[in-house]
This record gives C-alpha cells, structure tokens and sequence, in this order.
C-alpha cells in the first residue's frame, strides 16, 4: 500500500498505509491524523480538507477539477500554488511517499 | 453526568465531535439505534448504490476516534426523556443521567399505503436496495425529489430500465424554480429514463406498479422516497413544544435550558425565511451541532449560517445555496443548453436563493452573497459580463 506522510503546522509526522483508490483525506480520516476535518465527507463541499502539496509531488497528481479550484479560494488557511483538498486526490500506486502539509487552521 | 446526545447520524456525531473540539472535558454518551457507528447518508443514495464506495467510506470516523476522544457511543434507542430528574430511559430499561441533552433525532421515511416499496435512508436498507439492484431489470421509483432522483440516476448508470413516478406536475416541485425541474425531467429523458408526472400509484403488485386501469409499470424493484416526518416524539412526549419539528429558539434551545434540538428534527427562526424552518441537509446538521457545542461550552451566539445543499445525478453536480421558499421571481444566469447554468431566486426584490448547476463558482459567491444579505439585482445575476463577486466589496 502507498505511504503518505502528513506533517502538521507545528512540525509533527505521521506516516500511513492508504490503499489504492481511497482519498488522501480518508487515509488522515481512518488513521486518526489531525489537521484534516473534512466536514462534509469528501464531497468538495467545504474545504477544510486542503492541503499543501511537497512541489516535488504535483506532477504525480491529476489536475484540480473546476468545483475544486472553486472551493479552495474559500479554504480558511491562504491558498498556495501547492493547496489541493485532499477529498479530491484519489491514491494510486504512484502517491507512494506523498509528503502533504496540513494547514494552521481548516475552519 | 456531562452531555448525552440522542441520535448517531450527522448531527449527533458532530454534537460530540465539536464538543470535544471546543475543549469540553466531561462525559459524552451519544445514543444511536443503527448497528454501525456513524455514518454519512448522502452517498448512500450516489455512489455507494453504485458500488463505487463501501461502508467504510461513509464511516463518519474509524471506531478508534470514539475511544481516543471518549465518546461513549451506546447502541440502544431512546424511549423517554424524564426531565425532572435529568435522565434518559433507554429501551432496555437502563437509565443515563445527563446534565446537557442534545436532541439529534432526525427524520424517518414517510411510507406509502401500499407495501412492496423499499425505502432508503440506512445503510441498511442502502445495501438490501443495492443488493437487489444488481439482479433487478424494472426498476419504478416513486417519488421525484432528491432521494428519487439520485436513485433513478444510479439505476440507470446500472443499465435498468427505470420509470420515475411523480405526483405532482413537476420534479422537485418542493423546493426548485420549474426551469430547473424542466432541465432535470429533460436530463433523465435523455438518458432513457421514463418520468412520469401527475401520477398517482394505486397499488404495487409482485411484479407491477399500477398507476390506471391501463396503465402499469412492470417493476422487479420499487423504491419509494416521497418525504420524511421528523422523530418529534421524544420531545413531545416529554412536553417540549413541538410543530413541523421540535422547536427551538435562535440558539437552537428548547425552553428547557438543559436542552438542545438540532438536524433534520428540529424547526428553528431563520434569517433566511419568514417562518420556523425545518431543513434536512448535512449542512444544517453540522452546523447546527457546531453551534450547540458552543453554547455548551460557554459561547453562545445564535444560529445564522446560510443553508446549502447539493445533489448529483450522473454527471450533473447541483448546488443550492439560500431558502427558495415564497420566490416571487427567478432568473438564469447561463445558458441551460451549454450544460452549465445558475438560477437566481428574489423574494420581494431580495436575493433569497441560488441553484448552480456545474458552476460551482457561483455558487461558493452566492453563499458569500446571500449571508451577507447583498444587494444583487435580477439585471446584474442574469448579466454573464458582470461579475458576481464585485457584488460582494
């Protein structure tokens, strides 16, 4: 299974097995990883599953969908050049050592 | 003695999870009648009837979060609430004391007269109709609201032949303007599926839905989502005061102190309509938890978020932001034919509504829009060259 690691705004680490075909935010979700709310269940409704990709990854990634590009301009932590939701990154044998930021605040 | 939350759907869940978010350090017991632990609703009827997302998926929480974050989740029903004494009885006979009692009840199915329907609202009855879907051919769906449709989308995606049964002279006559009925009916027509409105079901037979003396529909699977009655008694029975929903002030209280209603059982004051409103949506649920959290923990402010909803039904993805209801006039912004489309909805000259159809920008400002109680007029939401958001500075 891909491993992602999600590090928090204060620094601390956590690395998961997420299997293929499941979010990066229900890998956070299932593992208990803080920093991602995902309040509406991963249906691109809220934003408080954003994310700041490591650059070195972006390419691995599908690019965002009209609805996601919509709703990350309303995400509550300021949009960068690397900020997806999370919701949005279906896992493929290629995330394996996906490195993602969580954001100070997602609400 | 802490809080103890009635209902485990979105509403509850988020109750405790809030709660423990805004720090509250007492017990949380939080009371749920279904065998899983929390769950979302809303892709029971989308992807899941599709087999594109399992149980676990909809988990609201892995069952380690309850543990870590001590909530005592308890699998039983509620059967009365004694308030004198602050306590619970469940049905097994077992009490539990409370010092905060959140109501989060939530609605069941309204049920035809006729049996031989199924009804979806659990996952268990969402992986029964699943499970039949997949050896179904006919399949009559009764009711086009939300829930019908999304089922009728799904069975379709599935390759079944499915007829729409509608009662009244439109789709979702309840709640959208007739442009956007017209442009759902049009869609489900051009994908086959057979919608039939005005339409009243006399009876259901093994094989057959019938709807004349002439006229039947066959039907190896009937489902039915024509509404649902909100789970008042509790309340009612404990002499809180009940109307279409337990009701409740801008705080979301009931005239005892001690307790809240939230969710799909609750009628509250709305900025954004003329009478109590009573709304069924994982928006309202969350944001109504959120909001008693902070009342529990000493932070009280009033309930004023702008509802939103959302359906899709194959690849059309509808967002709604505001309350439709008593809208006087409507305009489009976009052309219906290009696929991509929003409708503005006035009340009385004011911006009370907005349906975007694929435009999820519009309707991400619309919310900013309608919260802020902005001026925008018909001339300037139906103007493609002005931009919605200079409205907003």
């Amino acid at each position: 299974m891909p491993k992602i690691t999600y590090i928090s705004h204060t620094g601390t680490s956590r690395t998961v097995d997420v299997p293929v075909g499941d979010t990066v935010m229900e890998g956070a979700v299932q593992n208990g990883v803080d920093g991602i709310v995902a309040e509406c269940g991963g249906n691109c409704q809220c934003a408080t599953c954003h994310v700041y990709v490591e650059e070195k990854f972006l390419p691995r990634l599908k690019p965002m969908a009209e609805d996601e590009d919509a709703m990350l301009e309303t995400a509550a932590s300021p949009r960068k050049s690397n900020s997806r939701l999370s919701c949005q990154l279906h896992v493929t044998p290629e995330f394996d050592g996906l490195v993602v930021h969580t954001p100070p605040t997602q609400q | 003695m802490g809080v103890v939350i009635i209902g485990g759907g979105q509403g509850g869940f988020q109750a405790a999870a809030s709660l423990r978010a805004e720090g509250y350090e007492e017990p949380i017991t939080l009371i749920g009648d279904e065998p899983q632990i929390p769950y979302q609703r809303p892709p029971l009827s989308k992807g899941f009837l599709l087999g594109k997302q399992e149980q676990r998926h909809a988990e609201l929480r892995p069952s380690a979060f309850y543990d870590a974050q001590r909530i005592t989740l308890v699998t039983a029903r509620a059967a009365a609430i004694d308030r004198a004494s602050r306590r619970v009885k469940l049905d097994s006979g077992e009490h539990l004391e409370y010092h905060t009692l959140v109501l989060a009840t939530g609605a069941r199915n309204r049920s035809l007269a006729h049996a031989g329907a199924f009804y979806l609202r659990t996952l268990t009855e969402a992986t029964e109709i699943r499970q039949r879907l997949t050896a179904a051919q006919d399949v009559v769906v009764i009711g086009g609201g939300f829930i019908g449709l999304e089922v009728a989308a799904a069975a379709r995606t599935l390759n079944k032949q499915v007829t729409v049964i509608e009662g009244q002279s439109r789709l979702m006559a309840r709640v959208v303007a007739p442009v956007v009925s017209e442009y759902f009916r049009s869609q489900h027509e051009a994908k086959g599926v057979d919608v039939l409105l005005n339409a009243t079901v006399l009876g259901i037979d093994e094989r057959e839905v019938i709807l004349g003396e002439r006229t039947r529909r066959p039907a190896d699977l009937v489902i039915a989502g024509i509404g649902v009655v909100p789970n008042v008694e509790l309340a009612r029975d404990a002499g809180l005061p009940v109307g279409n929903g337990i009701t409740v002030d801008e705080y979301l209280q009931t005239p005892d102190p001690r307790i809240f209603a939230i969710g799909d059982c609750a009628e509250s004051p709305s900025m954004f309509a003329e009478a109590l409103c009573r709304l069924e949506s994982v928006q309202n649920a969350v944001d109504q938890a959120a909001c008693v959290a902070k009342a529990i923990v000493g932070r009280r402010t009033p309930y004023t978020s702008v509802p939103w909803f959302w359906t899709d039904q194959y690849d059309i993805h509808m967002q709604m932001a505001g309350l439709p209801m008593g809208f006087d006039q409507v305009v489009t912004r976009g052309n219906p034919e290009t696929r991509k489309f929003s409708v503005f909805y006035y009340r009385a000259g004011k911006l009370c509504a907005v349906d975007s159809i694929n435009r999820p920008a519009d309707h991400l400002t619309a919310r900013k829009l309608i919260g802020a109680q902005t001026m925008l007029s018909p001339d300037q939401a139906k103007d493609e060259s002005f931009d919605l958001k200079t409205a907003l500075t």
